[in-house]
């Protein structure tokens, strides 16, 4: 099972998470992994010199090279996915709304700085030049693409909202945290469907 | 006003909801919060990029857009100036 990842700030938030479902999936007898995106989390890559056609075709080289028969996404990771391998989208996300986010978040650091930004103009940045958002140096191509995408209405993925699982999306949470009992859930709707009907 | 009041409550249900998951208190603190309890500045955890997912959370939980302009230190304050402000835009909606 390939897994891909959270995008920026939700990663963070749901590392944890993520690991857990993996040692789960261990204990079930399904192997996983996870790879880091160019730019991302360990990578030596510039994140400032990727795009979401990149990532799509590193995730794809990644369930090749690891024969991946499956792949579960999370969040915004659902925007890399090669859309023919089987498998699930956890609480999917379009990349407007992972944006939407971090802009805020530098408008509200700039305004208790006694600066004025607005959205509109750092969006505008972002499309012409790129721009820092919550501390992730985003360029000008993978701005506008995550701006336009979303995740794909014809996939051979099965959706798991947050409802399904129970609690509230530990990617909303203001620190970093953990629910064994989110993960247990995970796990165990990821396990049910790969059991044979 | 009868029909006002059930939809106020229902702002103010969700908004707790709302903290409680982005700050990952539990129900019994939150549902204490009053409309003196303070928010930005007062609790540690809601630096800019969680108040930010806040604003985006209510946007798709209330069914509002909140703009650049609404923000400001009075409506993040308190809980009582954030439950105002999500009731003026639910009814501006």
């Amino acid at each position: 099972m390939l897994v891909l990842p959270a995008l920026f700030d939700e990663a963070n938030k749901l590392r944890r998470l993520t690991a857990e479902v993996m040692q789960r999936l261990d204990g079930a007898g399904i192997g996983s992994v996870l790879p880091d995106l160019p730019g991302c989390n360990e990578s030596r890559q510039p994140l400032q010199a990727q795009s979401l056609d990149h990532w799509r075709q590193c995730a794809a080289a990644a369930a090749a090279h690891f024969s991946a028969t499956h792949v579960l996404t999370l969040r915004g990771g659902v925007l890399t996915v090669p859309p023919e391998l089987p498998g699930w989208n956890y609480a999917p996300v379009a990349g407007r709304q992972v944006l939407r986010a971090m802009l805020r978040a530098r408008t509200i650091a700039a305004r208790e700085a006694g600066r004025e930004e607005t959205i509109e103009a750092l969006q505008q940045t972002g499309r012409s030049e790129g721009v820092e958002l919550a501390g992730w140096p985003l360029g000008p191509g993978l701005f506008a693409q995550l701006e336009n995408a979303a995740p794909q209405p014809e996939s051979a993925q099965v959706e798991i909202d947050q409802g399904a699982i129970g609690g509230g999306g530990l990617w909303l949470r203001a620190e970093p945290d953990e629910s064994p009992e989110q993960a247990d859930a995970l796990a165990a709707a990821i396990v049910t469907g790969l059991a044979p009907a | 006003m009868t029909e006002l009041a059930p939809s106020r409550s229902d702002i103010d249900t969700k908004l707790r909801a709302i903290l409680r998951d982005v700050l990952g208190l539990d129900a019994k603190r939150v549902e204490r919060f009053d409309g003196g309890t303070g928010l930005f500045g007062h609790l540690p955890e809601l630096d800019s990029m969680a108040v930010a997912g806040l604003l985006t959370e209510m946007e798709d939980r209330l069914d509002i857009i909140i703009e650049d302009d609404d923000v400001d230190g009075e409506m993040l304050e308190t809980y009582g100036g954030l439950l105002a402000f999500a009731e003026a835009k639910v009814v501006e909606n």
